[in-house]
């Protein structure tokens, strides 16, 4: 299949380019960027006249339930969903229903994806057994069956020992290890920020040392280990400041944070919306601005989605029992541009965070446009209006903070390994 | 995204959720109705027409014996036909969900429910999910809310002291835990109470409670100091399992309400408690049992002032009868 993608402006991170000029693909590479190699002659011309071409994101965190959870959510729903946010490349935490900790698991979750011709799934392994944070996986043969790295997902590894261990016994390998950082002690039983409105609203707590101590522990083990770490889910002002000191002195560690934690705050609970059940809790509108500012200075490596559907049923009962969450795949972009237009950050650095950024931390080659690159890209109509429906999502969960809200940003046209696999003529 | 369902666009109470965002006009009105109620108790007999035909459901998802029977007490004297329901022990352990279970009373064609449950924003979830019409009173959720406690704590204060403009009004013991507290701050801060403290041990003190619009002190001796009224609140025994506190007796020593830590507020000064009460934990049965303690006062008083919040909900012009 040939395609030459016309009158687009590409903008691509890695390399700065920002301009209008035609894209030719083939044979799932991009051959071409303004001058197509001669005698091209493609199957599908895409006319991209007013709309942005960038490369595919790169998500590290979406949740596709598989396997185990099939009622919340399937590889096939959303896996379009994925596309149809525009991602090409996700990387999948191991909290599935058996985890992702036997290497026959990595491979069947491989195969399934795979079988679907859509976007490149990356399963991160499990950590410890079961994610019980007691005895090592098999690391090696994980790797071996897919696995780009490992992980506890969001269940905390409480014993330093085992942590230290484990970091050592994956940086033997050069296996990085993603850490969300939360004490578990401080946030037993915790559902918000220890502040403000839950003082109001009578909620238990989990304070913003809790990510700190656990950060702390972590960076201590990384200077003991030398292991690369990749911190997920940032939530606090002083969890990056942390961080930004960290990378100052030289250690191997990258960090991330979700849309939702970009733009909202523990204000946002209002009367107990429970869709604001989020892990870690939202903080205060001062911890928001900060991870705003260290996404935007390159503190915060890469901008996630999150994306954990959950069923209607799981969130209708009171907050502090609501299952924590938020969809997140067809948010990703346009939570992006609204970013980049509130803070006015220009398009090739917040583009950046969703595709060169985590794709060097995922490590693998994704997230450009550049001639010889594997040809993921994905078409945008920037200034095109949606409404957040439940009928417009197409996940299978629907919970999302924004639900209702119009977003600027619709993806016209979704390219994996050369393949045209979603398109939307009214975008 | 849903917010404080509780009052309609034209600003009328549709449901009592919490006292946080009514304005003071509303509980000025609850209070006056309150008084029109308060000698439906005197007469021989006990009852008012207000709620003839009327449904009400106590739906209580955790146990609460003085709570509950006050609401009954309230809906059987305004003539609606009541129902208890005890839900912790039926449909919950069958695996029913809260909103299913309210479904079904609904279908029972219930005008009001009253709920108490262990969570905080069970009522706020059930209001918005309940058809309109049928009212929803808060009778206490989780940590969060206990509208009615508060108010009936405001028609005391107003009883003994008139005013709310010249007081002030210390809060002290478990604030963290008490539903009770949280709609106590925002029911004396809504009527202009120049001053409320708040006085525990850092523990038991919410962070950032300051928010809200209270003092905090953790020295009860200074806080207590020229105070209008003081609130005791329960501590629950649970909280030596937590880490929270070491003991009751150093509790008491340092949060309980003696004699001589009574003698730094003013003389006049009332002492309140919601109850049920631990003697000898937080209140020293001197001062439970004397002279300015109004406890057995705020019972009576929250009869009167659960008929004027069901009343209005009700749509009916409290007060207007003879």
């Amino acid at each position: 299949m040939k395609i030459q993608i016309s009158n687009g402006r590409v903008i691509n991170p890695s390399s700065g380019l920002d301009e209008v000029l035609d894209v030719f693909i083939a044979a799932g590479k991009i051959v071409g960027l303004g001058q197509g190699p001669a005698g091209f002659a493609p199957n599908r011309v895409i006319d991209a006249r007013n709309k942005i071409v960038m490369p595919g994101l790169v998500d590290l965190a979406a949740r596709l339930r598989e396997p185990g959870y099939e009622y919340l959510a399937t590889l096939e729903s959303e896996m379009f969903a994925a596309t149809v946010g525009g991602i090409t490349s996700m990387a999948c935490p191991p909290d599935t229903d058996p985890p992702l900790d036997e290497p026959g698991l990595v491979e069947m979750l491989k195969h399934r994806a795979k079988g679907r011709n859509q976007t490149n799934v990356h399963p991160i392994g499990a950590l410890t057994q079961q994610l019980q944070g007691t005895r090592l996986t098999e690391m090696g043969e994980l790797r071996d069956a897919g696995c780009v790295a490992f992980s506890q997902a969001n269940i905390p590894l409480m014993d330093t020992q085992v942590l230290a261990r484990a970091l050592d016994y994956a940086s033997t390998f050069g296996f990085t290890v993603w850490l969300q950082p939360q004490d578990g002690h401080l946030a037993r039983g915790g559902v918000a920020h220890d502040g403000e409105v839950a003082a109001r609203l009578g909620l238990p707590t989990i304070p913003d040392c809790a990510e700190t101590i656990a950060i702390s522990t972590i960076l201590h083990l990384v200077r003991h280990t030398r292991a690369r770490v990749h911190l997920c889910r940032l939530s606090s002002a002083a969890g990056l400041d942390l961080v930004r000191a960290a990378k100052a002195e030289g250690l191997p560690v990258t960090c991330d944070i979700s849309i939702n934690h970009l733009h909202l705050s523990e204000h946002d609970i209002g009367f107990f919306n429970p869709h604001c059940r989020l892990d870690p809790p939202l903080r205060s509108l001062r911890d928001r601005d900060a991870l705003r500012a260290g996404l935007a200075d390159g503190t915060v490596d890469a901008l996630v989605s999150d994306h954990s559907p959950v069923d209607a049923q799981s969130k209708q009962v009171p907050f502090e029992a609501a299952e924590a969450g938020a969809t997140g795949v067809e948010l990703l972009l346009p939570l992006t541009l609204q970013w980049a237009r509130q803070d006015s950050i220009p398009l090739v650095r917040a583009l950046s965070r969703i595709t060169a950024d985590p794709s060097r931390i995922l490590g693998v080659q994704a997230g450009q446009i550049a001639p010889g690159s594997t040809a993921d890209l994905c078409i945008f109509n920037p200034d095109q209006e949606w409404v957040v429906t439940p009928q417009a999502l197409k996940s299978q969960g629907k919970n999302t903070p924004f639900l209702n809200l119009p977003l600027l940003g619709r993806v016209s046209h979704t390219v994996v390994g050369g393949f045209l696999i979603y398109e939307d003529a009214r975008a | 995204m849903k917010g404080n369902p509780q009052l309609s666009p034209d600003g009328k109470l549709q449901h009592l959720l919490t006292i946080e965002g009514l304005p003071p006009s509303i509980l000025f009105h609850i209070l006056d109705t309150a008084g029109n109620f308060e000698h439906v108790a005197q007469q021989e007999i006990k009852k008012v027409p207000h709620l003839q035909g009327k449904s009400v459901f106590n739906l209580f998802f955790e146990a609460s014996t003085r709570t509950r029977t006050t609401f009954e007490i309230a809906a059987k004297r305004l003539s609606a036909d009541v129902i208890n329901l005890n839900v912790s022990a039926s449909s919950q352990s069958k695996g029913e969900t809260l909103l299913d279970t309210v479904d079904n009373l609904s279908a029972m064609q219930a005008d009001m429910f009253v709920v108490r449950h262990a969570e905080s924003g069970a009522a706020h979830l059930i209001a918005n999910h309940v058809a309109p019409g049928i009212h929803v009173i808060n009778a206490g959720d989780g940590r969060h809310a206990h509208p009615t406690q508060a108010l009936l704590d405001m028609y005391t204060i107003r009883h003994f002291k008139r005013r709310f403009e010249n007081l002030r009004v210390a809060i002290v013991g478990d604030v963290l835990h008490s539903r009770v507290a949280r709609s106590q701050i925002h029911a004396l801060t809504t009527l202009r109470v120049p001053e409320v403290r708040v006085i525990g041990p850092k523990t038991l003190i919410p962070r950032d409670v300051e928010k809200l619009g209270v003092r905090v002190y953790h020295d009860m001796v200074q806080g207590l100091k020229d105070v209008d009224v003081v609130i005791m609140l329960r501590l629950q025994n649970e909280r030596m399992n937590g880490a929270l506190l070491p003991s009751r007796d150093e509790y008491f020593k340092y949060y309980g309400l003696t004699p001589t830590k009574l003698s730094r507020a003013k003389p006049d000064a009332i002492v309140m408690h919601p109850g049920p009460m631990n003697r000898g934990v937080e209140i020293d049965s001197e001062v439970a049992d004397g002279v300015q303690s109004v406890i057995l006062k705020q019972v009576t008083f929250g009869i009167a002032v659960r008929m004027a919040v069901m009343s209005i909900l009700a749509g009916e012009r409290g007060g207007n009868f003879s």
